[in-house]
């Protein structure tokens, strides 16, 4: 790639400018994204990054600035015409349907059609065939979309891309959602894509992936560009203070574990209905002061296992004890009133009711207690005042607790839930992703909050799919393979390749899962 | 409210109460004037239809809309008249509210008003002449609630149970509840010896029991009812369940997202179920209040058009209690309105109707804009808060 033509980039966003009523989301922003190059785009939630991408796939209109597509300055007016110049997009939610085949979902929106009537999939099939051999991956293309993996819906994401002639691939956080293992597969498949000289935006917030994949990293802080970099001439810790303005702690010290007498204690535990045992038959404990992480890909059963903790779900056998107390079947107002807290892994599902004010999804949970509220009277002066200390001590950033929580960002929203399941003596910390797409800085309060947890005593069940957070904070570590424990060890001296293989293929360690 | 002395935040709950009510009914209002102006232009390009006017006549539009504000409010039965037709639109406009508040699309108005009807109407059958005239209406009012809500605890206990979208079961029940109003006046409510199947008339058995015409309100002419005092009472009561107690806070919980309410401990199941007995409650207060103060009788083919009237004027008033209050006056008034504008300038009462459905027509579609906007991730910044039940706040911008 050497000569004129080479040196016009793919892609060229000169001054791009996006102001909402408030807030510049986009201050004259430059970014050049060379033919063949993968160009990381970093920065925090909130930073600016999906709004950049947004005005280039023509979901907005920049206020300022132009757009150039080898070297042509363009109008993009929308999805439609961002994929026909060659722009495509795999979002972090993937858009497919489930009950449709490979190929089915590959070609949706550009059908071809057979006899001008019939959907026409053996093109589709052929081409597919033709992508996976030059790329170097295997999917079936009559395979429907909802029997696969994550790693392999993700490339079907990415096939749709191809399929339609994608010379700029927009990756927003790839990675969220995949295992190491599925995380290398799909850099080589981006480095391969970037070989075959396509152009690659990938947008993410963890540092070593970045510096893992890109060829150059653009830096972006509350919609400026900050600084660009390779990654051969730059560390994780430059990039993190790029990013968030400040020096940060990107492992936060666990220090020691003063774990005392069994906290949390789960007998025979069996959770699932007669056509799908989600766990079979699990036994571990935890003990007071201590974090167990549990790894796990995805759908291993841990999420039957912590609604049944949290009492969403009946166990259909085995024992809960919490501390001395029998707490096997409880609802979930009993469990949290028996002293566990609970961060649910789908905070906008799950965790927070996004049109309501900050300060009503602060006292979700507590809402008819004193000081909340007298007999059934809401006491709205003692809500209010709550919450204002809670958003100091927590360090939510918004303007004023009245503000509707779907206005803050993913950080300060889950530090709302931090701040509601936390600020309280706790038996039970049951976490499920609790930094999930949160960025460096949030994950650093969070871990911090965390931690500070486990040393007033209280038992804490780490749940990630993200098996870094799971490394960098357990005192052990639990793997999960179809719903049971098939390993356990220390969370200090355990090996990441091989819990890694564990989550994967549940290993041969089959005698462990009775240890427990 | 905002006295020194109170923490910050609470002074700053009066400035988001007043945004948050200007952003609430802005909607409303645009298509409240959209709907004036295309009924305006309406009849102006009618005109020529109409007898003894003259094509495309500029003055009919404002005589035919004098006529309407005069009919609603320019004299005292006027006003009576607006009450007596805003009394039961606002009743069931709080139930429909109330179910939308909890996510409950509540379409059994009419069979939920139809029971409250046969409520009220069995306890002036069985008990008109032996109890005093008061404790007749305040036990009549009541069973209408009563059986109302059970109109409306059917639905919510099949959701509960079984998942069956209530949208589905009142549209069903509203058929049983149509003819179980037949059997009713055929069967045990029929009056004794008489040719066709029909109730006795409240107002007969008033006249016996001396104080049920307490009920025709003569100050306001001869239509207003007592009834418009529930209407009254209803409006702060409703207001007060859903933003000053757990409950209230419980069922817009579960209406904003029934699965964040399950996890945090609510239950929803249960949560249903009352909201929707509830809301039947309100519609059958309609029903018994319509009854004892304006029909006197269920005759053959009673019916109403409250089901579908109430959900306009919920949409309308954005599901808050003093929005709909504003709203079931406005619609009453344009009903009453109607009949003094088809008198003078001679235009149809049916322009009612249109003004009704084109105000639907664009709350719909703002609604549709407003869905829109929160998936949409170019469109800036309402976002649905709601302090105080005065709906959205203006926000910040998220990214």
């Amino acid at each position: 790639m050497t000569g004129e033509a080479a040196s016009i980039p793919a892609l060229e966003m000169r001054g791009i400018t996006k102001r909402y009523p408030g807030v510049v989301a986009n201050d004259h922003i430059d970014l050049d994204v060379r033919r063949g190059e993968i160009h990381a785009l970093l920065g925090e939630n909130g930073a600016g990054k999906t709004t950049l991408m947004n005005i280039l796939y023509g979901l907005a209109r920049p206020n300022e600035g132009q757009i150039l597509l080898d070297g042509q300055t363009v109008e993009i007016a929308g999805p439609s015409d961002a994929i026909g110049r060659g722009i495509s997009m795999v979002h972090q939610h993937f858009m497919l349907v489930p009950v449709l085949s490979v190929a089915e979902n590959v070609v949706l929106g550009a059908e071809t059609m057979a006899n001008g009537v019939f959907l026409d999939t053996r093109e589709a099939n052929k081409r597919i065939a033709e992508f996976a051999a030059r790329f170097g991956f295997a999917l079936d293309p009559e395979a429907k979309v909802g029997t696969l993996s994550v790693g392999q819906q993700q490339r079907v994401e990415i096939l749709k891309a191809l399929y339609r002639d994608a010379r700029i691939l927009v990756l927003d956080e790839p990675t969220a959602v995949l295992t190491p293992q599925e995380t290398e597969e799909i850099f080589a498949l981006l480095r391969k894509l970037a070989d075959d000289g396509r152009s690659i935006i990938f947008i993410s917030h963890k540092l070593y992936e970045v510096l893992a994949v890109a060829d150059r990293i653009t830096v972006i802080r509350r919609g400026r560009v900050i600084g660009e970099r390779k990654p051969g001439e730059t560390s994780e810790a430059e990039l993190a203070e790029l990013m968030v303005g400040r020096a940060v702690e990107l492992t936060v010290d666990r220090g020691e574990s003063h774990a005392g007498a069994p906290m949390l204690q789960v007998e025979g535990l069996r959770v699932g209905d007669d056509r799908h045992e989600a766990v079979p038959n699990a036994t571990f404990e935890i003990r007071a002061g201590e974090i167990l992480g549990i790894a796990g890909v995805a759908g291993n059963g841990q999420d039957e296992l912590i609604e049944a903790l949290i009492g969403l779900r009946k166990p259909s056998a085995g024992k809960v004890r919490l501390g001395d107390l029998d707490v096997t079947g409880f609802s979930p107002r009993a469990m949290n009133e028996a002293g566990v807290g609970y961060v649910p892994g789908d905070r906008h599902r799950f965790g927070l009711i996004l049109a309501f004010p900050v300060f009503d999804n602060l006292i979700l949970t507590s809402y008819y207690r004193a000081p909340f509220a007298r007999g059934s009277l809401r006491q709205d002066s003692a809500v209010l005042e709550s919450a204002d200390a809670q958003i100091e001590k927590f360090d939510i950033r918004v303007p004023s607790s009245t503000v509707a929580t779907s206005t803050l960002s993913g950080g300060n929203q889950q530090k709302v839930i931090v701040a509601r399941e936390f600020d309280r003596p706790l038996k039970l910390l049951v976490l499920d992703q609790p930094t999930r797409g949160l960025d460096v800085g949030s994950i650093e309060f969070i871990h911090r909050q965390i931690i500070a947890k486990r040393d007033a005593g209280t038992a804490v069940l780490l749940v990630s799919a993200e098996l870094d957070e799971v490394m960098e904070i357990s005192d052990r570590i639990a793997v999960m393979y179809r719903g049971r424990i098939v390993a356990e060890m220390d969370g200090r001296t355990a090996d990441k390749s091989q819990v890694g293989l564990l989550m994967a293929t549940g290993g041969d360690a089959r005698p462990e899962e009775a240890r427990a | 409210m905002s006295t020194p002395g109170r923490p910050a935040s609470s002074r700053h709950l009066l400035g988001v109460w007043i945004r948050s009510l200007l952003w609430t009914f802005a909607e409303s209002v645009v298509a409240i004037l959209l709907a004036v102006v295309l009924g305006g232009i309406g009849i102006f390009l009618f005109s020529g239809l109409l007898p003894n006017h003259s094509a495309f006549d500029l003055g009919l539009p404002i005589a035919a809309y004098g006529a309407l504000w005069s009919g609603a409010l320019g004299y005292p039965n006027g006003v009576g008249s607006t009450l007596s037709y805003a009394t039961p639109l606002i009743l069931a406009g709080l139930g429909v509210g109330l179910g939308f508040k909890a996510g409950l699309f509540n379409i059994g108005g009419r069979g939920q008003f139809l029971m409250g009807a046969i409520g009220a109407m069995a306890v002036v059958t069985l008990f008109g002449q032996s109890l005093p005239g008061l404790a007749t209406i305040v036990l009549a009012l009541a069973v209408a609630a009563i059986f109302g809500g059970f109109a409306g605890f059917i639905p919510g206990v099949l959701k509960a149970t079984s998942g069956a979208h209530e949208v589905v079961t009142t549209i069903m029940l509203n058929y049983v509840f149509v003819f179980a109003t037949y059997w009713a006046i055929s069967g045990p409510l029929r009056l004794p010896h008489s040719p066709q199947p029909i109730t006795v008339d409240v107002g007969t058995r008033a006249s016996a029991l001396g104080t049920i015409n307490i009920l025709g309100w003569n100050l306001l002419g001869r239509d207003a009812h007592w009834g418009v005092l529930l209407a009254v009472l209803g409006i702060p009561l409703l207001w007060f369940l859903l933003y000053r107690t757990t409950l209230g806070f419980e069922i817009r919980a579960a209406g904003a997202n029934s699965d964040a309410a399950r996890y945090a401990g609510m239950k929803t199941r249960q949560l249903v179920v009352l909201t929707m007995s509830m809301a039947g409650a309100l519609c059958g207060l309609a029903g018994g209040t319509t009854l004892l103060g304006v029909v006197h009788q269920i005759a053959p083919g009673y019916d109403t058009t409250i089901g579908f009237d109430a959900i306009t004027v919920a949409l309308l008033g954005r599901s808050n209690p003093i929005g709909i209050a504003l709203a079931g006056l406005l619609l009453g008034g344009m009903r009453a309105g109607a009949q003094s504008m088809q008198i003078s300038p001679g235009v149809p009462g049916e322009l009612v109707d249109a003004l009704q459905a084109v105000i639907l027509l664009f709350l719909v579609i703002n609604l549709l804009r407003r869905w829109r906007a929160m998936r949409h991730v170019d469109a800036p910044t309402v976002a649905p808060a709601e302090p105080y039940g005065l709906g959205a706040v203006p926000a910040e911008v998220s990214e």
